[in-house]
């Protein structure tokens, strides 16, 4: 079974993030990139899977500018048999990326499609539902454990309030939350294997997919600064406030 | 068994000095094999100065840099000299008096972070082996003492030493030469120093901390290619100075820059540089601008006289780790570069030809380069700021830089962590409350920082003995730990009755300060675990 | 315009979740109905009648929606969608699996997660982890959008008289099977999804002293939450870090008590609605955003709160 899996190049997690002064955009100048946590959570996930011979081959695919190539590479420092880049230098939206995960798994016959649960840039949430839908597959997305017994994986979600267990028909599509695993480091020497492993490239229209603009981005902004409230001066005044004026208690 | 690799050469730091050794390296011999290891999640990341850069040594490196698309964007257009007269006023030092070596024309207002973003760039382009998140933790020796190489810290390891679910085992990576190219105070060529005795027969290395943010600022403000130096107020007691460099995209760098031989231990560089972003002169710049970026770095500015041996069997010291600093000139890149380049000529020579004696043939080179030259003209510099203070101090210099090459050399034989007055002794500094606006607190300015570290490893910093900091260090300094240190990392706290040092290793700027200034030098700096540390963007 | 609203609920209630989406919906304008779907709703089905604004509640009622599994609820959401401009849900771990497929099977794109309605087409939503507000246009001619309940207050449940009309629920996919739910059973809430939070920081002093904090979290049903420095002096395991490097909390109430508010831990409780600080040094950092703030000794105030509360 060949697993593929989303590999996304965004903001250093560590890195705290600037609006520009136009308020066109982040400024992402110079600031740290790496691969989407999320992203690294899903290749661990099939990089496990081909260590317990379940997966024969897992290919690490990127839509992105060529600067991606960077966290292509990274990935197969990590496990991943070879990559692939969908580039564009436009910004891709959810659906244009899913169309091209469509495309590459029907070109490569995958019997499973590890993802992120969500990039932590844009938040959206939405890659792998959107595969699943294009592609008529099962999805289980926010998966904290992931068992594949023949032709089906069983997936335990994380949902509001819990857990659900599902059972999805191969080929699925899984997106990782957080406690599905704790990602290894790269080796130093595998870092330099990486160097040699195959890194092909493609674009949407060689993928035949069309791409249409679903979203304009206006501006963005600062999130409102909170302001200082009122002093209290004593714990009956603070109860009075919550309850009446606040209403939380 | 350590796993292990083979290099012809190892390089420990992806600065600058680092990075044009490995470049040089591979432009004299492209069938060398050569990596270079970075504790920074990337290149750049852990990079921290000023920064006015002369382009002598790149252009040496690379005569073609423009076309290759170095980011030197912004030519110094205008140099400023001011002395502070106090919280209001200031004296601008005509041009006509300012010592030579701080005359900008022809350089640069640069990022050296984004300049080691791009030599590395250039590096892996020449087959150079570059490996960010990987910290060099111990060094390795061959039986005959010689150097063999280091190993690579292990990761995954919990705060009280057990391997957790993610551990891996450090590496060890051979070399026929190991290029140690740390920074200042580097914690493996600190080892070196004292082991080889590099430093015999030297002046102490002298050390500064330079604190710098950088601003972006409204557009009516920027005045691109404008330089600005300074010296006297808010700095009493101690000598340094300050800078305000306007760069490219309505960016402004400003930073404080305090020589580490200061004597009050109420004295807390930090909050000096809060106020002094008050003085008129750089809040007209600085007012109604947005801070983006805060970092620190020790400076080794010893210069000349306090320069190490460089070469020892089987590896070499190169840039601040062994203090090339032009303190003079107020600069460090340049020299590190050349000092680099220097190495890597005479370590491929000697990797050519392995009957050629490696400390002669690095000496010759050295000897014949500009940069003995310039260091050695510049060797009183510092020493007259140690000795005549910042006034006369500045006459001597401007006399002897710029009017006689003095024939006799000063010596400054003080270390900087025995200055410290007892804390009975000295005036308590009164620190006004930061105004949110230009100046800030500790921990709002370490967030700018974006440095992070894994909370589950052990405490980086680590203390001789434990009880130092709540004893002699408390009760005859106050624990200066508490204000030298730019990110908070060290507090006294009130615990079961008694008091506690804290360590809040997660906010280290790896600056070195507390490796240098602790009065007991009870403090050693060790390298976290990798990836872990600031990630500075454009510092 | 039109909106199909996507009820939130468990079978016998609607969740108030669905109220605030209803709100959004009202925001974007033009007739709303409302879709209740599961195995057994007929009770949420007139709750959302009554409904202030709802024109008509559309009713899916049958067992292979009992989970509302993604691919089923969005195979629903697909039949009925041509009637529709704007199809709207609360955000929640079911629209979240289920909304995407239903943008991706329209080829359209999705607004996840938005907290301003700006316009029919115009809408604002958060990015890096709500470090940024982006303000976004959709090019589409259908809107598939999530909603951020917390941003929108709640809609009347009362005054509306939808009608209500049964709707054919298409066959299920069969290829993804329920298997186990296993719901958290906890006496304390947990702490990123609990709607009051209570937290405690080094001036809390000891490990023991916590106890205080827990009986105020008791009373008030709250999630027990930190400060880093309380967690680096031992009185509480990690885990309940609020902050940059721990959890990030959005509660209705958050109640910080012996914390100096270091902007690490700012970061991670900023977007509580309302924000109460306890310490005793009026210097506090943490005071510059708290909604209410009590300059007195915490141990003087915690006690005197479990008793009054």
């Amino acid at each position: 079974m060949k697993v593929l899996v989303g590999v996304k190049r965004v903001i250093d997690y560590n890195v705290k993030v600037r609006v520009k002064s136009d308020n066109t955009d982040v400024d992402l100048a110079n600031t740290k990139m790496a691969m989407n946590p999320f992203c690294e959570i899903a290749l661990e996930e099939a990089v496990r899977l081909k260590e317990a011979g379940v997966a024969t081959e897992v290919i690490a695919v990127s839509v992105g500018t060529s600067a991606s190539q960077e966290q292509l590479r990274a990935a197969m420092a990590l496990g991943a048999d070879r990559a692939i880049l969908v580039e564009t230098d436009e910004v891709a939206e959810p659906l244009h990326v899913a169309k091209a995960f469509a495309k590459l798994m029907e070109q490569e016959d995958i019997g499973l499609v590890m993802l992120g649960k969500q990039s932590i840039d844009s938040d959206n949430n939405q890659v792998g539902q959107m595969l699943a839908a294009l592609t008529g597959r099962p999805q289980g997305t926010f998966a904290s454990k992931v068992v594949v017994e023949g032709e089906q994986v069983t997936v335990t979600r994380e949902i509001d309030g819990g857990l659900r267990t599902v059972r999805l028909a191969l080929p699925a599509i899984v997106t990782a939350d957080l406690r599905l695993n704790e990602p290894r480091f790269a080796k130093l020497p595998d870092i330099m294997k990486a160097k040699r492993k195959p890194l092909a490239t493609t674009n949407f229209a060689d993928l035949g997919v069309t791409v249409k603009q679903s979203m304009r981005l206006d501006r963005v902004d600062v999130p409102s600064v909170r302001s200082g409230g009122v002093k209290v001066e004593s714990v009956d005044e603070l109860i009075s406030k919550l309850k009446d004026e606040a209403k939380v208690i | 068994m350590r796993e292990s690799m083979e290099f012809d050469v190892v390089i420990v730091g992806a600065g600058p000095s680092g990075l044009s050794t490995a470049i040089r390296l591979k432009q004299l011999n492209a069938d060398l094999n050569v990596c270079v290891l970075e504790k920074g999640s990337e290149v750049g990341a852990h990079i921290l100065s000023g920064a006015v850069f002369e382009p002598r040594a790149l252009n040496e490196l690379f005569p073609d840099w423009q076309e290759l698309g170095a980011p030197l964007t912004t030519p110094v257009t205008k140099d400023e000299v001011y002395l502070l007269k106090g919280e209001q006023g200031e004296r601008e030092i005509p041009h006509a008096l300012v010592p030579k070596p701080m005359v900008n024309d022809g350089n640069y207002i640069i990022s050296v972070g984004n300049l080691c973003r791009w030599l590395a760039e250039q590096a892996e382009g020449l087959g150079v082996e570059v490996f960010p998140g990987f910290a060099a933790a111990e060094i390795l020796f061959h039986e005959d003492g010689s150097v063999k190489g280091v190993a690579t810290g292990d990761m995954g390891v919990s705060a009280s030493g057990e391997q957790l679910a993610t551990y891996m085992e450090g590496m060890e990576l051979h070399a026929r030469y190991t290029v140690f190219s740390e920074g200042c105070r580097g914690h493996l060529g600190k080892q070196l120093i004292e082991r080889f005795n590099l430093d015999q027969g030297k002046d102490p290395q002298h050390y500064a901390i330079g604190i710098k943010e950088l601003w972006q600022i409204p557009a009516d403000k920027h005045q691109p290619g404008l330089v600005i130096h300074g010296s006297g107020w808010p700095l009493e007691d101690a000598s340094g100075g300050f800078f305000l460099y306007h760069g490219d995209n309505q960016q402004v760098m400003v930073g404080l820059i305090v020589d580490l031989n200061y004597k009050n231990p109420w004295m807390s560089p930090y909050e000096e540089f809060q106020r002094l972003k008050h003085h008129p002169l750089l809040a007209q710049y600085l007012t109604g601008g947005e801070r983006v970026s805060y970092g620190a770095r020790a400076i080794a500015k010893g210069g000349w006289n306090a320069l190490p041996s460089m070469t020892m069997p089987g590896a070499l010291l190169v840039g601040c780790d062994a203090g090339t600093l032009n303190v003079a000139k107020i600069k460090g890149t340049h020299t590190a570069m050349k000092s680099g380049m220097i190495g890597a000529e005479a370590l491929a020579q000697v990797l050519a030809d392995e009957s050629k004696a490696w400390d002669s043939t690095f000496a010759q080179l050295f000897d014949a380069s500009w940069l003995k030259e310039e260091l050695y003209q510049t060797r009183n510099f510092a020493p007259a700021m140690h000795k005549f203070g910042t006034l006369l101090g500045g006459a001597f210099n401007f006399v002897d830089q710029n009017l006689f090459k003095l024939p006799f050399t000063l010596h400054d034989t003080s270390l900087d962590h025995a200055q410290l007055l007892p804390a009975d002794q000295a005036p308590k500094i009164d620190y006004p409350k930061p105004d949110g606006k230009l100046s800030f607190d500790r921990l709002s300015s370490v967030y700018l920082s974006n440095t992070n570290h894994e909370e589950d490893q052990p405490c980086h910093l680590v203390l001789k003995d434990s009880t130092i900091p709540t004893g002699e260090n408390l009760t005859r300094f106050a624990e200066p730990a508490q204000r030298y240190c730019p990110a908070g990392v060290y507090e006294i706290i009130e615990q079961d009755g008694g008091p506690k040092l804290q360590i809040n290793a997660q906010n280290c700027l790896h600056c070195k300060t507390c490796d240098i200034k602790d009065p007991a030098q009870n403090i050693t700096w060790v390298t976290p675990e990798g990836t872990g540390g600031p990630n500075y963007p454009n510092m | 315009m039109t909106t199909l609203l996507i009820a939130e609920h468990n079978g016998q209630q609607l969740a108030p979740a669905t109220l605030s989406a209803l709100t959004a919906a009202q925001q974007i304008g033009g007739d709303i109905a409302m879709l209740i779907a599961g195995a057994e709703v007929t009770a949420v089905a007139e709750q959302a009648a009554q409904c202030a604004g709802v024109a008509q509640v559309l009713v899916a009622q049958d067992d292979s929606l009992r989970y509302e599994l993604a691919e089923n609820l969005s195979a629903l959401i697909i039949s009925l969608a041509g009637d529709y401009s704007h199809i709207v849900a609360p955000s929640n771990s079911i629209t979240k699996d289920a909304m995407p497929r239903v943008a991706a099977l329209l080829d359209v794109g999705q607004l996840s997660d938005i907290t301003g309605v700006l316009s029919a087409t115009q809408f604002q939503r958060p990015i890096y982890a709500g470090n940024a507000i982006a303000t976004v246009t959709s090019l589409d001619d259908k809107q598939v959008i999530t909603v951020r309940a917390a941003s929108f207050a709640k809609a009347s449940a009362q005054g509306g008289s939808a009608t209500v009309t049964s709707v054919a629920v298409p066959a299920g996919s069969g290829l993804s099977t329920w298997v186990a739910d296993e719901l958290t059973v906890s006496e304390r809430p947990q702490l990123t999804a609990a709607d009051r939070v209570v937290s405690g920081g080094r001036g809390v002093g000891s490990k023991e002293n916590f106890a205080l904090l827990e009986s105020l979290a008791d009373k008030l049903g709250a999630a027990l939450g930190a400060s880093r420095a309380a967690v680096d002096a031992g009185f509480v395991s990690n885990d309940m870090q609020v902050g940059q490097t721990g959890k990030i909390v959005a509660p209705e109430l958050y109640m910080a008590f012996g914390i100096s508010g270091a902007i690490q831990h700012l970061a991670g409780m900023k977007d509580a609605k309302v924000i109460v600080a306890v310490n005793k040094d009026e210097d506090a950092p943490i005071f510059q955003v708290a909604d209410y703030y009590l300059v007195a000794d915490l141990f003087d105030v915690l006690p005197e709160l479990i008793e009054k509360l």
